[in-house]
């Protein structure tokens, strides 16, 4: 039953011979939610939650971003294999989330920008400005060394995996099997990156002293993770969210777990700062990222193939 | 030509199609394919993703549709269901039986999924497969990844063939 080739298959089920043909950029033909019940549940404020939805699908966006960096660099095939894969797996989950976003309304400034026809989840990921990134500051520093990267990847992924753990249980039932899909990409990302962390702490002189200074460099960024912005602590409140603080003792005793066994100092915990990246706030690294990411579809927006 | 639909089963044709990353199963073997209804006229199939990034639900989509329109059905709606998330467990003994003879080991059973934090694995995968070329069970994991976000990358000592596992979820 098979076309030719998949773009075959795309096409002639997409209207076959449309003149507009297909949008250059994302995915343009497919929906993740496609089918799903977007409905909200009751009081809850869609704006609330579609910024909630746009946090938690920044952070991975922008790190599948990150990590695809090392793709062509890695330092072994199989790894590069591994970070691709772990990648897909946010990019994934960043599209889910960003759909979610739109299925209730929120797209900010990127509607003014995109064109019509392109989904909701790539107007949001192409189209937005900086300040409309709702990521945390730690997802969108530079990777540093392999050893840095994996201790970063550490730190996301054991975050994200502690809140998406608790996320299952959310009220908002889109929410809840975004999260429940997600458990199980999570726990596998953060094990292959702590076994990184303890191969390299655990390993020669020079891997040990490139991992402690990754580590001195991620852990200031501890610091934008734990406090909880409006939005969070109404919807936690509201049982559809989860607020970051109630996941900072699990992800201490993970990290210090970690950087334990792997011989490694665990420097002394930032204190939390107001919420910073949850806000908008970001460095100039995040604008020299997005500009990667979104400057041909900028260029060319009507582009299609 | 197109078969008059009133004699065909929609279930059946939807059961045909195969997955665009795995062409040797059919989306039913995979366990991807979670319902064929007619609801109004209208064909409704229900597919998940195995993965939250699983870049092959486009085509799925796509092939769905095709393959239905062409058995005389023209008004499809292909619907995304997330919950309850994919397992490997769905696998038919069928999907197992054609993974092997295509030289892919199956999933043994999906681990447990229990409710509250997940515990830390510092330690070597416990993954364990035969080898699908000769049967040994003489392998070892070489890579936690694969070229599909489903599969991971073993060897076998016995022979020396490298294979692809599908790893438990």
């Amino acid at each position: 039953m098979h076309e030719e080739t998949v773009y075959d298959a795309l096409d002639t089920a997409h209207g076959g011979e449309s003149p507009d043909g297909q949008w250059a950029f994302g995915t343009g033909f497919d929906e993740p939610l496609a089918g799903v019940d977007t409905t909200v549940p009751a009081g809850i404020d869609p704006a609330d939650l579609g910024a909630y939805c746009l946090m938690l699908g920044d952070d991975a966006l922008v790190l599948a971003q990150r990590l695809i960096q090392w793709v062509t660099a890695a330092p072994e095939l199989e790894e590069e294999v591994a970070v691709a894969n772990t990648a897909l797996d946010l990019l994934g989950q960043a599209r889910l989330l960003l759909a979610r976003a739109g299925s209730v309304g929120v797209l900010g400034r990127s509607r003014t920008l995109a064109t019509a026809t392109i989904p909701d989840e790539d107007a949001l990921a192409y189209f937005r400005d900086p300040d409309e990134f709702r990521n945390t500051g730690l997802v969108e520093a530079p990777n540093g060394d392999f050893g840095q990267t994996m201790v970063r990847l550490l730190v996301a992924s054991t975050v994200r995996l502690a809140v998406f753990s608790r996320l299952r249980d959310s009220r908002d039932p889109v929410l809840a099997a975004i999260a429940a899909k997600g458990v199980h990409e999570l726990a596998y990302h953060r094990d292959h990156a702590a076994r990184w962390v303890l191969r390299l702490g655990d390993g020669t002189p020079e891997s040990h002293r490139r991992t402690q200074a990754g580590v001195d460099a991620v852990w200031p960024l501890l610091a934008d993770l734990f406090s909880a912005t409006d939005v969070e602590a109404r919807l936690a409140a509201a049982g559809i969210a989860v607020d970051p603080a109630q996941v900072r003792g699990e992800v201490r005793a993970v990290l210090g777990e970690v950087l334990t066994r792997a011989t490694l100092a665990v420097p002394g915990w930032p204190g939390d700062l107001l919420p910073q990246g949850r806000t908008g706030v970001h460095s100039a690294e995040l604008t020299a990222l997005l500009g990667t990411l979104q400057g041909l579809a900028r260029e060319h927006p009507a582009a299609t193939w | 030509m197109a078969i008059p639909a009133l004699q065909v089963d929609p279930r059946a044709v939807a059961e045909t199609v195969t997955d665009p990353e795995l062409p040797l199963l059919t989306l039913a073997d995979l366990g991807v394919l979670r319902d064929v209804r007619t609801e109004a006229g209208t064909v409704v199939v229900e597919i998940t993703p195995t993965y939250s990034g699983c870049p092959a639900m486009g085509v799925m989509r796509a092939d769905l549709v095709h393959a239905l329109h062409r058995a005389g059905f023209p008004d499809v709606d292909v619907r995304t269901v997330l919950s309850p998330p994919w397992s490997t467990d769905w696998i038919t003994a069928e999907g197992r039986r054609k993974l092997a003879a295509g030289g892919i080991a199956p999933p043994g059973r999906a681990p447990r999924r229990p409710a509250g934090p997940v515990p830390l694995q510092l330690g070597p995968s416990r993954r364990t497969a035969s080898c699908p070329q000769c049967g040994s069970a003489d392998t070892v994991e070489v890579s936690e990844f694969s070229g599909t976000a489903c599969k991971a990358m073993r060897r076998c000592r016995a022979c020396a063939e490298p294979f692809e596992h599908v790893k438990e979820v």
